[in-house]
């Protein structure tokens, strides 16, 4: 039981990240579509560009704000070499560009709002990630 | 300066339960999305409280007339299922499983200073960028 503790609380807290962010700007805060929109060839401008740029340095932060607490960052090592990080950050980026959204927008935040769009993409990501690291990890 | 705190503070508090919940370990994720192997259902319980919580919260702030810091509330409007979501969302999966990284957890385990992570972001920024393009132009 004690393993999904802090999954749980980590699970809340992405949570009150988003209710903060819809409740004061109204948004919805994905995380694909933010750091999306500081990119060419249109990056968001002026005030705009302001709060991503700061959403994504508190993003940083997070880690760090956990180590400062109980003494471990979270972060883990890669489990994959040089040139399949850069292939999986590719298709990634490809991925929530194309299917606006990953598992922030479409998961968390789309779920709620019981979006039939976000139900298809979370169905569908699920579905090729289980099949992914099948083919990977049982297959290749 | 109300939005640029607020959105520091909200990132912060992203990041924090990223970490704690376990996404910045791409072992656990991959753990996660390995039906067949030893599966930790552990980041299971990410996604079902954030949406509890999330649908609870999303019913009181959306129940004002409109945020405190803008003038209306900016809400994806599209239902229709086209083939861009579609593709998308299996190529962000195919990705996903390939290393264990979303994007958020991505940019917080940037932190960390591992080089192989910059590299995958990189690369994920070159995708995101390619099809802004390609849609531009389009």
């Amino acid at each position: 039981m004690e393993q999904f503790i802090s999954p749980t609380i980590g699970g809340a807290l992405i949570a009150l990240s988003a209710i903060l962010m819809m409740g004061m700007m109204g948004r919805i805060t994905g995380i694909s579509g933010i750091l999306g929109t500081l990119l060419p060839p249109a990056p968001a401008r002026g005030g705009e560009a302001v709060w991503r740029i700061a959403f994504i340095a508190g993003l940083l932060g997070g880690p760090l704000l956990l180590q400062a607490v109980t003494g471990e960052s979270g972060i883990g090592a890669p489990v994959v070499g040089l040139p399949m990080m850069i292939v999986a950050g590719f298709i990634v980026g490809v991925g929530t560009a194309l299917g606006s959204g990953c598992t922030s927008g479409h998961g968390i935040c789309g779920l709620s709002r019981l979006s039939k769009r976000s139900f298809v993409a979370v169905g569908t990501f699920m579905a090729t990630g289980v099949a992914t690291v099948f083919v990977v990890r049982h297959l290749l | 300066m109300a939005r640029t705190i607020t959105a520091l503070v909200a990132g912060l508090i992203f990041g924090l339960g990223l970490a704690l919940a376990g996404m910045t370990d791409p072992a656990k994720v991959i753990g996660f999305l390995d039906l067949a192997g030893a599966w930790n259902p552990a980041l299971a319980f990410v996604m079902g409280a954030g949406v509890i919580v999330t649908f609870i919260g999303y019913r009181l702030v959306l129940a004002r007339p409109k945020p405190v810091l803008e003038a209306k509330f900016q809400i994806p409007t599209r239902t229709d299922i086209d083939a861009p979501l579609v593709v998308g969302a299996a190529l962000f999966g195919i990705g996903w499983g390939l290393a264990g990284y979303c994007p958020g957890p991505a940019l917080s385990s940037l932190i960390a200073g591992n080089g192989e992570v910059f590299a995958l972001v990189g690369a994920m920024i070159a995708g995101m960028i390619t099809v802004r393009v390609i849609r531009a132009r389009g």
